[in-house]
Formats: C-alpha cells, sequence, structure tokens
C-alpha cells in the first residue's frame, strides 16, 4: 500500500527522516516494501527565471539569460519552447544535472548557441496536471512568481516527498490506509493523532419517502447512505489531486475524487450514486437472482448467481456491492442529487464475487482484506465534510444507517501483566505496557496485576486474551529486548528418529552406493502421464485423486505410480544431454480408499528408480535389487513380469519376497519407448531400466532384530558341474532344484553358461558351483557324489538336464 | 679322477656361464643333477676306485657337487631376478590413464538439508512425526484458527481434491496431530511435501517444510529465539546471529519472522542479503491459545512455540542456489554436486 510522507505528516507530526521512520515502521511489523524518493532521478534543477529572452533568426530557438540565484546570475540557455518569455520563472536543468529516466545534462551548443543548460516543462520533471497544476501545457513549465531564483525545484514543485510501499499483514486491515499507518506512527513516535475534521453541517433538505433496506444482514453489517443536493460539478482542488497521484490515481472531478480520497485515507471504499436515477425511492441491498445482470461503470455485463450480493434501486441492480456501480446509476456533471455510500461488506463474499465474475477494483481490495463499522461510520464523515469545505453541494438530512446490531463500542476485556510477561518471557516495566497500550488507544484500566482493556473499535483483530496484547506490548517495546533463553524451564524429552524413518534413510543411502542419486519429483500429473506408460484405461493406477482446481493441464492427478515421474526424469536428462545415469525417489502415491473422496486417501511410500545409459543391463539393475535384500537380510526371488505394460515382456521382472509381489524392474518396452519425446536416433541407442516398488510393502517384510546363528564348524564343499539344458529353462528354477533336491546345498551359483561349439543348437551349457554346507557333521566326498547324482537325477527328470 | 673332476668342472663353468633363462638352467640340471648326470655317472665311478682311496675321492666328488649346487642356486636366483624384472617391465602401466570407478549417488540437496535440520532438533530431544499430505481443512486450516472467511482458505492458494479435502498447504497440521495424540511436553518436528498453486520462479506448486512444535509448561518467545539461535548456527556458522521482527501467522500469537545475520557479509550489506544485513529464513512464534485449547491441550496450564522453515529456502541459501525449479528439475548435473 503506498502512502506519501507528506500526507501521513497531514496526521502526526513527524520530526524524524524517512529513513528513520521506514526503520522504525519494520520494527513494528510493517514492512516498508520501497521508499520511493521521488526526487531521486533529479539533481541540480533549479528555479530559473528568464531576464533575457530573444528569438534567433531563422531557427524556433530563443537564447536566453537565465538568473540561477546562487548557481549563477546570467546563465546564457537556449530553449525551443513557444511559451518562454522575459520574467519567466521555469525550472532550470544546469549544465551536469540529471532528469527522470536517467536523462543528463551538459553544457553544449545548439544549432550554433551557446546553451549551458535546459529550461524544462512539467512533464519533463515527471509530473502531471495532478501532481503539479499546469504541468501538462505545451512547452516550460510556467512557476509562480514568488519563487526564488536558484531555489531547489523539487521543493518548490512538491517532489521532495516519499512513498512509502508498505506491505500490511492480513490480520491489520485497520492499517489499509494513510490514517492506519498515520496512528501507527503516532503511536511509534509518541505524538498524538491529528484526526481528520469529520464535522459537517446539515441542510433541512430531505428526499421525501426515500428508504434503504438491507435484505442480506449476513453479507452486509452495515450499511450507512446519505443525501447530497444539489451537487456542482467541478475539478478538485490541487492538494487532494497531488495526494491521489501520488498514489496513482488521476483526478477525474469533486466528488469521485472525494470518494478516492477518503478510500485512501480512512480505507473505506465508497459510491455515489446520481440519486435521480435511482427509481422507487429506494435502495435494496440484498442477493442477486439467478441470471440477473448487471452492467458496471466499465461497460462490463455480467450474469449474477445467488452468491452476488447487489445494490438494488425500486427495480433493477445499481451496484455490484463493494466492487463496482453500475452503469445506469452512476455519477456525471449532470448529477444534481446524490446518494452517497459507506458500508461494511463482508470479506469473502466480496472477494468470491470479485474472483468468480473476474472484476477486481480498488474498492474489492480494500473489502476483501476486510473493512470496520467504525470505518464506515468516520468515512461518511469525512466524506461530508470535504463536500462542504469543497463546497461541491448541501448534505441533507436524509441519513440512513442500516446495522445488523453489532455493538458501537470496543471490545471489552481483562489481561494479567503476570500473563503478558510469561509468553513474552522477559518483564517489561508496567509504566511502558501502559505507555504503550495507550499509544495504541487501548482504554486501559490497571487494578493490581490485572488490566482492564478496551480495545479501539478499529481494532476487530483483537480477540480477548493476553496473547494479542503480549504481541503489541512487545513490537512496539522491541523484540531486540527478548533475551535467548534455550527451554529453561522445560522438561527433558528423548528425541530423534523413528525405526522406520531411519531405515528409509538407510535405504536412500544403499541406492547412493549402487551410484543412484535422489530425485525430487512433484507429487501430481496428468492423465497422458500414465497414457505414455500405457497403463490400461481400467488399470487400478488409473483410479486417481483428481485436483479439482489445477494450476495447469500437466498436474491434474495425484500420482498412482512413481514410474512415470522418474520415466520423465530419464528423458529430461537425456534431452539435457546427460546420456547415463542412475537415479531414485522414495515418495508416497496416493490411493483412494473411494472416490470422489469422502475420507483421507491411503499414502503407500513407493521406491521408484531408473537406469540409463550403454553400460547399463538388466543384470547391472537386478544388482541393485539384490542390494536392497542383501541390506535387509532379505531374498528375492524373480517372477517373468509380462504384464506390466511399460516394462519389456521378455527382460523384467516381478520382485518377490517371502511369496509377496512386492514390485517390478526391467527394460523400458520397446512401444513405450518408441514413442518418447526423444531423437530417433537416442531412442534405438537408449537402454533404460525402471523399476518401482511398494516401499511400505518391503519395509513390513524387514526383519524385527537380527538373531544370530552358530555357524557350522564343519567346512563347506564345493563341486562344480556342467549341465546341457534346452534354451528355455530358467537359471532360478535350476537353482530352486537343485536347493529342494538338496538340503545342504545353498547358495548355488551360476558361473557359465555357453552356447555353440559342440553344444546342439536350441540347447546351453551352464556350469554351476554347488556349495554344500553341512550344519550337524561333516560331509564326505562320497555322501557328496551321492548329493550330485540324487540332483543330477531330478534335473533330468524335471527338465531333460543332462551332465556335459 | 682328479683330472676327470677338473675338467668337469670346467664345463660345468662354461655351460654355466652360456644360461640364459630358466629352461636352459632345467636343462643344466638334468645334465649334471639328474640321476643320469654327470655328477651321477662321476659317482658311479667311484666303484672302479681303489677302496682306499675311495673315501678322499668320494670326499672329492661330494664337496664338487656341494660346490656345483650352490653355484647353481647362484645361477638360477640371478636368472629369477632377471626374469622378474623383465616380468614387472612387461606388467608397467601408465598410473595416470583414467580411474575406474562406479560412481556413488547422491542424495537430493532437500534431503541432505533437511536430515542435517533432524540432527540438529534431534539433538535438542525432538521427535520427527510426519502426516498425510492429503488433508482436511479441519486440520490444515480450522483447528488451526484459520478462519472459515481467511483468505488463506481461497481456492487460488489451495489445491482442493474433495470438498473439504486438500493438499496440505504448510506442514502445520502436524501441530494438530500430534497434540490429538500426545500429551506435553511435546517436541516434535514435522518434516513434509507442502503444495500450493503457485507456479513461477519464485514458487514451485510442491516444496518442502519444517515445522517445529513445544509445548511444556512456561514455554516463552525467549526460548523460540534460543532454540532458533542455536539451529542458525548449526547451519550458518556460529557467528550467525537472530533477529525477531513481528509478523503475523493466525496460528501463534505474538507472531514473528525471524531473519539471520548475513552470513555472506557478516552483516554489513551485501547482495545476497540485499544491502540489510540480514536475511529472512523462518516464521515462527507462541502457540495460539485457540490452537492449543483444539488440540486438547489447556492453555492456561501450557505455552507452546511453534516455527515453520522453508526447506528450499534454506537449501538455497546454503548452496547458494537462485532458482527453486532446480530442485524439481532433477538435471543430474545439478544433482551429482550435491555429495556430502
Amino acid at each position: 500500500m503506498k502512502v506519501p510522507f507528506s500526507w501521513l505528516k497531514e496526521y502526526v507530526d513527524i520530526d524524524i527522516t524517512a529513513q528513520e521512520l521506514e526503520k522504525k515502521l519494520f520494527g513494528c511489523g510493517f514492512e516498508v516494501e520501497e521508499l520511493i524518493d521521488l526526487s531521486a532521478e533529479i539533481d541540480r534543477v533549479v528555479v530559473g527565471i528568464v531576464t533575457e529572452c530573444e528569438p534567433v533568426e531563422g531557427t524556433h530557438l530563443f537564447v536566453c539569460k537565465v538568473d540561477c540565484g546562487d548557481y549563477g546570475k546570467n546563465i546564457q540557455i537556449a530553449t525551443g519552447a513557444p511559451n518562454v518569455y522575459k520574467g519567466m520563472h521555469t525550472p532550470a536543468a544546469l549544465d551536469g544535472s540529471s532528469l527522470p529516466n536517467g536523462v543528463k545534462i551538459k553544457s553544449k551548443p545548439l544549432r550554433g548557441i551557446e546553451s549551458n543548460g535546459m529550461l524544462c516543462s512539467g512533464e519533463e520533471l515527471g509530473l502531471n496536471d495532478d501532481l503539479y497544476p499546469g504541468s501538462e501545457v505545451y512547452g516550460l513549465l510556467d512557476l509562480p512568481k514568488d519563487t526564488k531564483a536558484g531555489e531547489d525545484i523539487c521543493k518548490v514543485v512538491g517532489l521532495d516527498d516519499y512513498i512509502f510501499d508498505i506491505s500490511v499483514t492480513a490480520n491489520r486491515p485497520d492499517c489499509q490506509s494513510v490514517l492506519g499507518i498515520a496512528r501507527e506512527v503516532s503511536a511509534i513516535l509518541g505524538k498524538p493523532l491529528k484526526m481528520p475534521a469529520l464535522d459537517y453541517t446539515v441542510s433541512d433538505y430531505v428526499y421525501d419517502g426515500f428508504e434503504i433496506t438491507v435484505e442480506a444482514p449476513d453479507l452486509c453489517p452495515r450499511y450507512i447512505g446519505h443525501g447530497v443536493h444539489n451537487i456542482r460539478y467541478a475539478q478538485s482542488p490541487a492538494w487532494m489531486r497531488r495526494y491521489l497521484a501520488l498514489c496513482d490515481i488521476r483526478g477525474i472531478s469533486n466528488v469521485v475524487d472525494i470518494t478516492n480520497f477518503v478510500m485512501l485515507e480512512i480505507g473505506q471504499p465508497m459510491h455515489a450514486f446520481d440519486l435521480e436515477q435511482l427509481s422507487g425511492k429506494k435502495i435494496v441491498v440484498r442477493r442477486a437472482k439467478k441470471d440477473e445482470k448487471i452492467t458496471t461503470l466499465d461497460s462490463k455485463e455480467f450474469t449474477l448467481s445467488e452468491n452476488n450480493l447487489v445494490i438494488c434501486d425500486g427495480e433493477k441492480p445499481v451496484a455490484l456491492a463493494g466492487i463496482m456501480g453500475g452503469l445506469n446509476s452512476g455519477i456525471s456533471e449532470n448529477t444534481k442529487e446524490l446518494l452517497f455510500e459507506s458500508a461494511k461488506f463482508t470479506r469473502d463474499n466480496i472477494r468470491k464475487t470479485s474472483r468468480s465474475l473476474g472484476q477486481s477494483t480498488d474498492a474489492s481490495a480494500h473489502y476483501e482484506k476486510g473493512v470496520s463499522e467504525y470505518t464506515a461510520e468516520i468515512a461518511m464523515c469525512r466524506a461530508l465534510h470535504l463536500i462542504q469545505e469543497l463546497d461541491c453541494g448541501e448534505v441533507t438530512a436524509s441519513a440512513f444507517d442500516v446495522s445488523a446490531g453489532a455493538e458501537r463500542v470496543g471490545k471489552k476485556f481483562d489481561v494479567s501483566i503476570k500473563s503478558i510477561e510469561s509468553i513474552l518471557g522477559i518483564e517489561v516495566p508496567e509504566e511502558k505496557i501502559l505507555e504503550i497500550l495507550s499509544n495504541l488507544c487501548f482504554e486501559t484500566v490497571k487494578d493490581g496485576d490485572t488490566l482492564h482493556i478496551t480495545a479501539p473499535r478499529w481494532r476487530e483483530d483483537i480477540e480477548t486474551g493476553s496473547a494479542d496484547i503480549a504481541e503489541e506490548i512487545i513490537r512496539e517495546y522491541g523484540y531486540e529486548h527478548i533475551t535467548p533463553t534455550f527451554l529453561s524451564d522445560s522438561a527433558v524429552t528423548v528425541g530423534g528418529l523413528t525405526r522406520q524413518q531411519n531405515e528409509i534413510i538407510k535405504t536412500k543411502n544403499i541406492m547412493c552406493s549402487q551410484g543412484y542419486c535422489e530425485i525430487s519429483t512433484l507429487g501430481f500429473y496428468a492423465d497422458s502421464d500414465l497414457d505414455s506408460l500405457h497403463i490400461a484405461p481400467n488399470a487400478p493406477e488409473r483410479n486417481v485423486i483428481r485436483i479439482l482446481n489445477p494450476i495447469s493441464s500437466n498436474l491434474t492427478i495425484m500420482r498412482s505410480l512413481l514410474a512415470p515421474s522418474v520415466l520423465n526424469t530419464v528423458v529430461n536428462n537425456i534431452k539435457l544431454g546427460n546420456m547415463s545415469g542412475r537415479i531414485f525417489e522414495i515418495s508416497n502415491i496416493y490411493v483412494p480408499k473411494s472416490l470422489p473422496l469422502t475420507e483421507l486417501p491411503d499414502e503407500i511410500l513407493h521406491l521408484g528408480f531408473a537406469a540409463f545409459g550403454d553400460s547399463e543391463d538388466f543384470f547391472t539393475v537386478k544388482g541393485t535389487v539384490e542390494a536392497l535384500a542383501d541390506a535387509y537380510g532379505l531374498k528375492f526371488s524373480y517372477e517373468r513380469a509380462k504384464d506390466v505394460p511399460y516394462l519389456h515382456p521378455g527382460i523384467s521382472a516381478y520382485i518377490i519376497c517371502n511369496g509377496e509381489k512386492i514390485g517390478c524392474f526391467g527394460k523400458l518396452a520397446n512401444d513405450v519407448l518408441g514413442e518418447l519425446s526423444l531423437h530417433r536416433d537416442s531412442k534405438e541407442n537408449h537402454h533404460i531400466f525402471i523399476g518401482e516398488i511398494d516401499y511400505r510393502a518391503f519395509s513390513k517384510l524387514f526383519p524385527d532384530s537380527i538373531s544370530y546363528k552358530p555357524v557350522s564348524e564343519f567346512p563347506a564343499v564345493s563341486r562344480d558341474i556342467a549341465l546341457i539344458a534346452d534354451e528355455e529353462i530358467l537359471c532360478g528354477d535350476i537353482v530352486d532344484e537343485i536347493e529342494k533336491t538338496c538340503p545342504l546345498a545353498k547358495n548355488t551359483e551360476l558361473f557359465d553358461i555357453y552356447r555353440g561349439g559342440q553344444i546342439e543348437n536350441g540347447k546351453k551349457s551352464m556350469a554351476f558351483r554347488l556349495n554344500f554346507i553341512p550344519t550337524e557333521k561333516a560331509v564326505s566326498a562320497e555322501e557328496v557324489s551321492g548329493f550330485i547324482t540324487d540332483i543330477l537325477k531330478n534335473l533330468k527328470e524335471k527338465f531333460n538336464i543332462e551332465m556335459r | 679322477m682328479e683330472d676327470k673332476i677338473k675338467a668337469l668342472h670346467e664345463l660345468m663353468e662354461s655351460s654355466l656361464s652360456k644360461v640364459k633363462d630358466k629352461s636352459e638352467l632345467s636343462d643344466f640340471w638334468q645334465t649334471y643333477f639328474s640321476k643320469k648326470g654327470k655328477i651321477s655317472e662321476l659317482m658311479k665311478g667311484l666303484g672302479k676306485v681303489s677302496k682306499e682311496e675311495r673315501p678322499a675321492v668320494g670326499k672329492i666328488i661330494n664337496d664338487f657337487k656341494v660346490s656345483a649346487k650352490a653355484r647353481y642356486r647362484e645361477v638360477e636366483q640371478i636368472l629369477e631376478k632377471k626374469e622378474l624384472e623383465l616380468r614387472n617391465k612387461a606388467e608397467t602401466i601408465d598410473i595416470t590413464l583414467p580411474a575406474k570407478k562406479r560412481e556413488k549417488g547422491c542424495l537430493h540437496p532437500i534431503t541432505l538439508v533437511k536430515n542435517q535440520m533432524i540432527d540438529v532438533f534431534a539433538g535438542m530431544g525432538f521427535e520427527i512425526f510426519e502426516g498425510p499430505e492429503i488433508e482436511d481443512e479441519s486440520h490444515n486450516f480450522t483447528r488451526l484458527n484459520v478462519p472459515e472467511n481467511h483468505p488463506a482458505r481461497d481456492m487460488q492458494d489451495t489445491f482442493y481434491v474433495a470438498d473439504g479435502i486438500l493438499l496440505r498447504t504448510h506442514t502445520s497440521p502436524g501441530q494438530i496431530r500430534v497434540m490429538d495424540t500426545e500429551k506435553p511436553p511435546i517436541k516434535v518436528l514435522v518434516p513434509g511435501r507442502v503444495f500450493r498453486s503457485d507456479s513461477d520462479a519464485t514458487h514451485s506448486p510442491m516444496f518442502h517444510q519444517m515445522e517445529g512444535l513445544v509445548i511444556d509448561r512456561k514455554i516463552t518467545l525467549c526460548d523460540l529465539q534460543g532454540m532458533l539461535d542455536k539451529f542458525v548456527r548449526n547451519i550458518f556458522g556460529e557467528s550467525v546471529r537472530t533477529r525477531l521482527r513481528p509478523s503475523y501467522f493466525p496460528f501463534t500469537e505474538p507472531s514473528v519472522e525471524v531473519d539471520v545475520s548475513c552470513f555472506e557479509c557478516g552483516g554489513k550489506g551485501c547482495n545476497l542479503c540485499k544491502q540489510t544485513g540480514w536475511i529472512e529464513v523462518l516464521g515462527g512464534g507462541i502457540v495460539h491459545p485457540k490452537v492449543l485449547e483444539n488440540g486438547g491441550i489447556d492453555p492456561n496450564e501450557y505455552s507452546g512455540l511453534a516455527f515453520g522453515i522453508g526447506i528450499e529456502r534454506i537449501a538455497m541459501l546454503k548452496y547458494g542456489i537462485n532458482n527453486i525449479g532446480l530442485f524439481f528439475e532433477n538435471d543430474l548435473r545439478f544433482l551429482s554436486q550435491f555429495r556430502d
């Protein structure tokens, strides 16, 4: 919110600089986002009095002698401005001066004529008619004759000023105005607040039979109206237009400017109706009817619903409450009778209407932040006072105040000084507490340790507790008084991560040790991400939670699988030129218990991973998977994953642990790969392996604790055998059969596969190392031979496998 | 006989001097020391020597055999040494060729910072609690004293997934969930993903926060600052100081923004701190009595402090990252810089 320094000074005698005030405001919770110095870009520009002025023949130029006081009594400056005349007081930019927009002025000849500076227009100083009257005339700025040669131009035209652009927190709508900030400044400086004049005299004039009713008091707790008779249309005075202009509002006419001025000054949006345009002699504040239409002042037509609040006359809506007036009832230069509106509308209703209609104004912005009933009251008084001060018309006796009945006094409550100290942890001197509360306009009566407090009416944010008061005290007293302590009076607690949290850290570290980099992807994506993995329309992963108000068509559903996010990361990396890599993420997927959601969904941790690049194959990735099993003392077995749509049916596996399918991994399916948004060559050449493990299911299988089993005191015996098997026989099945046949056979290892040569076509030679680990007694060579005979017999029967 | 031995000695010396490698040395062994070798022959010739001379001659032959074997070992050692040298030379490699290694992976910078933060607070006795990412309005707003008509409830900031169900906009609902299940003293940290319908250079629709909550008797604003002092010193260095300044959050009162003195310039003013000497790092305050009540804790008996830290914010400051989007782009060239 913009607050001009000079305007603030109307209400408080500020005896510190703008920079000092900025620091004090910051300390009290009002961050000045920008302190704008209006004179920042102007340097060495002074009042010059034109003492000689001669046209230069054959040119449009005039050569002038200019009296710039201390800067030189007789400076020659050439100008092309046609309105220059002898005796003119005008801004003179001297040699070496600067003007707005980075303009630098140097002495240099103008068409051969020596010129030691430049005489300036209002526009060249960054002025307009509102900021300084006469600034928009064509030619030089003609300054009043009481200005002195050599005087700093910024002082003369009001640019020796600052604008505070203040960010006001959501709990302080009362500070969304110049007066609101002035109240804070008055408290900070401990100086009295000079309230703006609110008095006015009422004439006998009455609009007979006119009435105002509020049919929706829940959306409009207070509606104040007041008629003004015999409006005299005119421009508003320069001081008012200047303040408006400093806050980026252009002057329009006296009445409109008053409503804008009051909004900036008091923080209350006001509206002015042309009373003669209102039919039926009435104002009704009600919910709009379904499909009712209104055309606002900016000629936009809106179709309304029962959720929108409208101000109506006897027949039709004449204003969209709190947002903008109707085109049918706005004031014009012909308006003779007007009705001022100063109302409190509830902020959420205005916000919803403004959002749903896409119509927002300065007024709606104020209402969204919230106005108090007090503000509505004094704003009307202020507007009527200004009507009289500016002589725009006569204040009539037609005054209306429709209230839902809120009390017209501030909130009253008791707070103990001890409770304030117990929140702050420090003692604040009692007289300081009382002084601060008094400066902030809290009426306080001290009774022992108890303070009987009445909050100011504009502080609707104040709830009735010590916390509120403690906050007010400390922000004024200063946070630098807080002395850090470390839970000096607290119980000792045992902290730390839970076992599951530690396991996640361990799992991440295992993935890192396998060369995987952790990624972090958004928790949502779009249906198209599931499409690109060929997830079937009726697959359980399609049972997704949808975001009702997505910000992008790419982020519409909560993810039901990590794989799309992981694959997108792979593709992005390849596009960035990272041709190989290993990535993983442990994050939630979201599974609804019912749709639409009626209760919170399941959030299930998954581990997603991918490895891509020339050196990756199925078995490098399988190595990672087994590293996970090993880390938790588990054993995985594998089944072909023929029905995972995004995996190659022949190069993929389900991971089985304790008989439970906990995940899958494998090579990205050829058809999925073919559709990736990658260059064709890079698709052909890319080995992308991807996997996803239900981490929650996996972690449930982690053993509770390690229990020691005695190691066998007998040495293990190893034997190597070579087998000839049909090509389709799986290694895992052979190993299972071997270990099933002989209970002592453990950790059977395949160490070679050989095809071709003497091996028949369609067959392969597989070399295994069998490890027999005795438990109760040593095994003899004869016993081992017996085991092998049994094993070979079973392999022959089951798989038609021969010894090589 | 002695002549014979002498001649054999000379022959042996000359053939030994010609031996160039181990196979020739092996031939030499066969020629002289095998069962059918020249020395055995000599021994066999001993039978022809008279009985009286036999012990003396036998000794001569034996001496010769011993000295010959010593000579043989000598040559063998020289050869072995030579061969080892040759082999070493042949096997010598260019040790400056690139190393063969499996690059270690790395944790995401958010995880690194999160873990470091957890370490600090776990050491102070904080438990770590993780609440659901999809929350109801009651936990995310109502019970946190965010009133029905508060702007934060507006659809503009919050992703909704059903009537009354939303993606949590902060980790603060964790406060309520902990109060529902635990009794004071409570010291808990709630890290997690949060979501806001906002996306630009400084905002990501998903980011990470860490909520801290302490509830006990006599918790004050001084404790908040003391605790956060320890935290920021651990993260940013021992010389860093904190500054509290007033702010507003519906669930704390008083509410504060916490700034740290700029660790880049020490507070003198630089680009990082925008010439102010201070950097905003987190928000916090004294738990609002209504929030305690909503959590079933008597505000007259207990008080609490709470704070919320943006993990990305801390990571950006710590590592000098200027765009929040980098955390979620997952460019391996970015990620691989965070090996810890």
